[in-house]
């Protein structure tokens, strides 16, 4: 039961990331290449927010496996941000390489944190 | 390798969807677009499953350092290196939903951010502050210098086999 939860949570977070993306794009500097990657950085601040709800609402198992583990998993990613990483460091661009990492960092555990608090607590 | 879709010239740095690319741009219209969205949506329901295997099969213990999402994590930027190196950078891969499928949803479904940033604020809530700055630090520097090796060593047999041939 909770495989297929998991699978339809992943089938919908992940379509989610990638239109989410799109219209990020499309406000922010379209044809534009080289600037901060915004739209992974909104996903996954946004996923966060969500699973820090999830967790201070304790939920239940099946609701952790679709919208824990499937969509906020699958929502959020770190291979996107990993290469968003590299290109951003190999074109030169090594202070907007550093600041994605320490900004997705400081702002996914805040939104963590804050999405806990609103639910309730850890 | 398509005349009519060259890889940019200069590689996108968002590998999900880089909308500067004309063909990227062009994949929500049309008809096209509910085939691009199912490729996604079939690769994140594979790779959510794969991490939620991984999970299972080495369940952290509470407190401790979270080896199978930190695993999930270094693999998929290993393997993202990869695929963007063929796909974007060598050209070496034209089809157009291979990105969409192994990009956008089996990687980006396999690995994930959110979990890794909620038990990150479980340790930090826990007191086990060293661990959390352990797993912490240690995902980023790891998943780094993983899709750098891998693009770095893709680079190299794509190019070392182009100069051979």
């Amino acid at each position: 039961m909770n495989w297929l939860l998991v699978v339809l949570g992943g089938a919908v977070g992940a379509p989610l990331r990638y239109l989410t993306d799109r219209a990020v794009q499309a406000r922010h500097g379209a044809g534009l290449p080289y600037v901060f990657p915004w739209g992974t950085f909104t996903v996954n601040a946004a996923g966060s927010l969500l699973l820090g709800v999830l967790t201070g609402a304790t939920v239940s198992a099946p609701v952790h496996a679709l919208l824990g583990t499937g969509l906020c998993g699958a929502l959020t990613t770190y291979s996107t941000f990993s290469y968003e990483t590299l290109r951003l460091a190999e074109e030169g661009r090594g202070f907007l390489a550093g600041a994605n990492v320490l900004a997705s960092l400081l702002v996914g555990l805040g939104a963590v944190f804050l999405g806990a608090e609103l639910a309730g607590g850890f | 390798m398509s005349t009519q879709d060259p890889p940019p010239h200069r590689p996108s740095v968002d590998p999900d969807v880089d909308l500067s690319v004309p063909a990227q741009r062009a994949e929500t219209a049309g008809s096209g677009r509910w085939r691009v969205l199912a490729v996604i949506a079939a690769g994140g329901a594979l790779g959510s499953a794969a991490r939620y295997a991984a999970s299972l099969a080495w369940p952290a213990a509470e407190g401790g350092f979270p080896w199978a999402v930190f695993t999930v994590n270094v693999t998929g930027c290993a393997l993202i290196g990869v695929l963007m190196v063929l796909v974007a950078e060598r050209g070496t891969v034209t089809h157009p939903l291979v990105r969409p499928f192994l990009g956008v949803g089996v990687l980006g479904g396999f690995t994930t951010f959110s979990t890794y940033a909620a038990d990150v604020s479980k340790l930090l809530a826990r007191q086990e502050v060293v661990t959390a700055m352990g797993y912490a630090a240690g995902t980023a520097v790891a998943a780094l210098a993983a899709v750098w090796g891998a693009a770095v060593l893709t680079r190299a047999v794509v190019d070392g086999r182009r100069r051979a041939s």
